[in-house]
């Protein structure tokens, strides 16, 4: 069975080389040709998921060598692969989450001259997903890290013609190039305490290495799960990225490009364990990002853009998950894919609602959608209960989960993490009933675009809703396969370990507050939203409205920080090379210059001034030969 | 002064001549470089050389101090004197120098290489010397001397100097002399040339119109009182040698004019008077 | 008195000609400033030939009078061609070798 892991990246990077080097000629099967090789990547997963299942728990892991990439003494690189349950998990939700988005690519897209690319491209992204996850050492999995980065900017910036999306690209390659220098930092810190950047190696040695090494490595590593997965500070390209086709949103910057970061610390998680100080940064990171991209979520007027601020939130619960150590991993990743499955239906929901609404995403000039597009309108809702954490769907369980974690974690620390995650839980509640309410109910508010185009509200393709309909099939039940008789725990421990958190109050009370704040949520937002008319342009708000509305000023601090500081250095570096290392160059120039000038008197041709010249010399010789005989 | 005794000791008599002719010797050299006319300086420094020509025979060298006066004296400076009329004996120099800092450069570079020299001379130990008596006498007097050494010892650098004078010789004619590559034109060959470019006819004009210019190097005067340069020889025009008198001329006309001005007013008056 | 007196005279002599070659602009007294300077290396020679007692150092100043000839042979020459070409024996005018 190892041998089959190479194709479950095989498949889809075939794709893409034959999809991006065929040429035109495949325009018209191209994304067929995308879809079946992702879909057999799935196939492939699934039989290797069925296989592993045969096993006993401690007997799953998979291991596959392809070849020595760089066979140096002391230098070991291989390009291999470790399936475990960790990475099986990935594997299922990228194959199959993608196939999913694949299939509902070829309705979206369809009118695309571009399509053929589109699905090369999205071929790419799975392979290097793929990669990413199915590594068996840091090396490889940044080369699929830098290979999602890849995609990633491929695919947001693929309606280049839009100045928009073109800045976008460059926006997230940039500010994940910060993130991808961490990563780097940390694999080099491993090498030189190490020796070594496989997985298995590095992890069972991180007793051999002092806590300021690791607690290094860990932070290096956080920022590399920044960069990626859109956290604080390094979170404010996930807003523009979604600039990209909507099913590139749903793919990468919802369900699972974006939740490299998390799978990156759980998969380091010895390294975390024995680093404290590090996990405290992760959890920090993690509460901040939550309430962050929640603000900013209740803020945005864009569909896409809201729904991007909840990503951001969520994976900010999963990284605080992952920053309470045993007690959190299983739940980070169990929300990390119950979370793919609502968030990307949510994410092709909208892409429906997009799709019918001539491309307008302000929520403002939606409004009575649910007559129009009733199974986007289902799909969207349930997709929509499972994200608030509604009591039996998938959100609530992995929610739930975290929350109980959260106030396990013990002490002040843990009441401020529970209070945090509760108070997440209500915004998102809040956040999604508008998404909710102003897309799909109230009054119709479109209205005729530029050119005199009245949108006309129609039920998308067979090819998008159908997916939509899996997709709400696993938000709705997924979670309650996962969470009922712990099941999730039981098949992730033996990667990731599991200590059962116990919370200061009974589970059964987080549950009933969980709850509690989640209808608290609901009904404000139904008061705010359900109650009175939606009025078309925005009203001014208030002073956190219009921040979160400018994504928390994120971009004007970096603009200032980061862009103004980085100008005035490089200006005064400027001056410095021009005023200092020029001056020095040219005042070189010039004083060689200037006394060949003067020198260049001394040859005025006449031959009487040579002749002093010589005679002077010989005068010295004559005296330098008398001193020397008389020393 | 005997022979003998100048060969290996100096006398009272070899000082005194030696302090007077020096003087003069020094004197001589001074002039060669100051003079302002270069045929001064030539003959400043044959007498130099005379001098020179003398100490060479008190210091015993006979032979040396003969050829100085018949070869240097006679010849070379004959050679000097007669490229000093080729070139112009009367154009003088300016003693004006021209180059900034030359003549201070010159004259401390020469002061220092003086006392460099003088102190060489002074440091050395040179108390005593040893006379060219024996030297002279070995073979029979110093002009066998000589010889002998010339045509043993030294009889290579002799044939290489040969040639030098030889090849010397052959470069000053191959450097002053110009083949002549066409027959020389006759006078009727001449006269028919002129008649046919009808460009000055008849004989170029005479120079020197005035009396008290009737020199050759003075240019006759046009109507209007500028000089013609047609008048004055060719070679004279080639060498610049030609003297302008144009200015004096026509001031010696202007007095003319005035005088006789003045003299018609006054006789003029007279008439006016005498009516 | 001291030979070494003539030895004094010829760097007296040797310095004069020298500074007259550096002063004077007329190549002909450039030229005789030359041969005064190579007299008085002759006179050193001779003077030097007493103190030594033989005939080596008049040996040298006969051939120097031999090279001094040739040499103004051929620096006469030049400099009545020069005069033919330039009209001027003046070395300050023959300074082309400036930018």
């Amino acid at each position: 069975m190892e041998n089959l892991i190479a194709l479950l990246v095989g498949a889809p990077l075939l794709g893409a080389a034959v999809l991006l080097c065929g040429g035109r000629r495949l325009d018209k099967v191209g994304h067929w040709v995308g879809t079946l090789l992702a879909a057999a990547s799935f196939a492939i997963g699934l039989a290797l998921f069925a296989d592993m299942l045969g096993k006993s728990a401690d007997d799953r892991a998979l291991h596959q060598r392809l070849y020595t990439w760089i066979p140096v003494e002391g230098f070991q690189a291989d390009i291999a692969f470790q399936l475990d349950q960790l990475s099986m998990t990935f594997v299922l939700l990228i194959s199959g989450v993608g196939t999913l988005i694949h299939v509902y690519s070829i309705g979206y897209m369809e009118h695309d001259e571009r399509r053929r690319r589109f699905f090369g491209y999205l071929n790419l992204f799975v392979a290097a997903m793929l990669l990413l996850v199915l590594a068996d050492n840091y090396l490889l999995l940044y080369f699929g890290w830098e290979g999602v980065g890849l995609a990633s900017y491929l695919l947001i910036g693929f309606w280049q013609h839009k100045p928009s999306a073109a800045t976008a690209a460059k926006k997230a390659f940039l500010v994940n190039r910060v993130g991808d220098m961490g990563l780097s930092i940390a694999i080099m810190i491993m090498f030189t305490t190490f020796g070594t950047f496989t997985f298995g190696p590095v992890l069972a040695a991180t007793g051999e290495a002092s806590e300021g090494t690791l607690t290094a490595i860990g932070l290096m590593l956080l920022l590399a799960a920044c960069g990626k997965s859109a956290q604080v500070p390094l979170q404010s390209w996930l807003g523009d990225a979604m600039e990209g086709p909507t099913p590139v949103s749903a793919l990468i910057h919802a369900a699972t490009m974006v939740t490299a970061g998390v799978y990156l610390i759980v998969r380091s998680a010895d390294i975390f364990n024995a680093a404290p100080d590090a996990q405290t940064v992760v959890v920090v990171v993690g509460a901040v990002t939550l309430l962050f991209g929640a603000i900013v979520g209740c803020a945005k007027d864009d569909i896409k853009k809201a729904l991007a601020g909840s990503t951001m939130s969520q994976i900010g619960y999963m990284i605080l998950a992952a920053g309470l150590g045993p007690i959190g991993y299983v739940f980070a990743i169990m929300h990390l894919v119950t979370h793919g499955f609502f968030k990307a239906g949510l994410f092709l929901g909208a892409g429906s609602v997009m799709h019918g609404m001539n491309d307008e995403v302000d929520m403002r000039r939606y409004g009575g959608l649910r007559k129009y597009m009733p199974v986007t309108f289902v799909t969207f809702g349930l997709g929509y209960l499972a994200i608030i954490g509604f009591p039996g769907l998938s959100g609530f369980f992995s929610k739930d989960m975290i929350i109980e974690a959260a106030f396990a974690k013990g002490g002040t620390q843990g009441w401020i993490l529970g209070s945090v995650t509760l108070l997440g839980a209500a915004i998102t509640a809040y956040y999604m009933t508008r998404v909710m309410l102003m897309t799909f109910f109230g009054e119709k508010r479109w209205q005729a675009d530029a050119e005199g185009h009245e949108p006309h509200p129609h039920e998308s393709p067979k090819s998008m809703t159908i997916p939509m309909i899996l997709l709400a099939f696993g938000s709705v039940f997924a979670g309650g396969i996962f969470g009922v008789g712990d099941r999730f725990v039981h098949w992730l421990e033996p990667v990731t370990g599991y200590a059962h958190g116990h919370p200061p109050i009974s589970a059964a009370a987080v549950t009933s507050a969980t709850v509690a704040v989640m209808v608290i949520g609901v009904g404000l937002a139904y008061l705010q939203y359900g109650r009175r008319p939606v009025p078309v342009v925005a009203p001014r708000g208030s002073l956190l409205t219009r921040a979160a509305r400018r994504d928390l000023l994120q971009d004007d601090f970096n603009h200032a920080v980061f862009v103004r500081g980085g100008t005035h250095l490089t200006r005064s570096l400027v001056y410095v090379d021009h005023s200092l290392v020029d001056g020095v160059v040219n005042g070189t120039a010039a004083s060689v210059g200037g006394l060949s000038g003067r020198l260049r008197k001394l040859q005025n041709g006449y031959a009487r001034s040579y002749a002093v010249s010589m005679f002077g010399g010989t005068a010295v010789l004559i005296a330098a030969t008398l001193l020397m005989r008389a020393v | 002064m005997s022979a003998e005794l100048a060969a290996y000791a100096t006398s009272g008599g070899e000082a005194f001549q030696f302090w007077v002719l020096g003087t003069v010797a020094v004197a001589g050299a001074l002039g060669t470089i100051l003079m302002r006319r270069a045929v001064h300086s030539a003959l400043c420094l044959a007498g130099t050389m005379i001098i020179l020509a003398v100490f060479y025979l008190a210091n015993g060298a006979y032979f040396l101090g003969i050829v100085q006066i018949v070869v240097y004296t006679g010849a070379i400076m004959m050679l000097f004197l007669f490229v000093v009329m080729l070139v112009g004996v009367t154009a003088a120099d300016s003693l004006k120098e021209t180059l900034k800092g030359q003549r201070w450069w010159a004259a401390a570079c020469g002061l220092g290489f003086g006392i460099l020299l003088a102190g060489g001379i002074g440091n050395a130990s040179l108390t005593e010397f040893v006379g060219l008596g024996a030297a002279n006498s070995a073979h029979g007097g110093n002009v066998e001397g000589l010889a002998a050494l010339i045509f043993t010892k030294y009889v290579f650098a002799f044939e290489m100097t040969g040639a030098l004078l030889i090849t010397a010789a052959v470069g000053a004619m191959v450097l002053t002399h110009r083949e002549r590559t066409e027959r020389a034109r006759t006078q009727r060959e001449l006269a028919e040339q002129r008649v046919r470019e009808g460009k000055h006819v008849p004989p170029l004009p005479a120079p020197g119109v005035y009396a008290r210019h009737n020199a050759v190097d003075i240019p006759g005067l046009l109507p209007d009182g500028t000089p013609s340069e047609l008048t004055v020889m060719q070679t004279l025009r080639k060498r610049g040698q030609v003297r302008d008198v144009s200015a004096e001329a026509l001031a010696d006309l202007k007095a003319l004019e005035q005088r006789s001005e003045e003299r018609l007013g006054r006789d003029r008056d007279e008439e006016e008077a005498t009516r | 008195m001291n030979p070494v007196n003539y030895l004094y005279l010829a760097a007296l002599l040797f310095t004069i000609g020298a500074a007259g070659v550096l002063i004077r602009r007329n190549a002909i007294v450039v030229f005789m400033c030359v041969e005064l300077m190579l007299n008085a290396c002759n006179l050193a020679f001779v003077a030097f030939s007493r103190m030594h007692g033989n005939l080596d150092g008049q040996i040298i100043a006969f051939f120097t009078m031999v090279v001094a000839a040739a040499e103004v042979v051929v620096g006469l020459a030049i400099i009545v061609s020069v005069f033919r070409a330039r009209h001027s024996a003046s070395v300050d005018d023959a300074s082309l070798m400036k930018l």
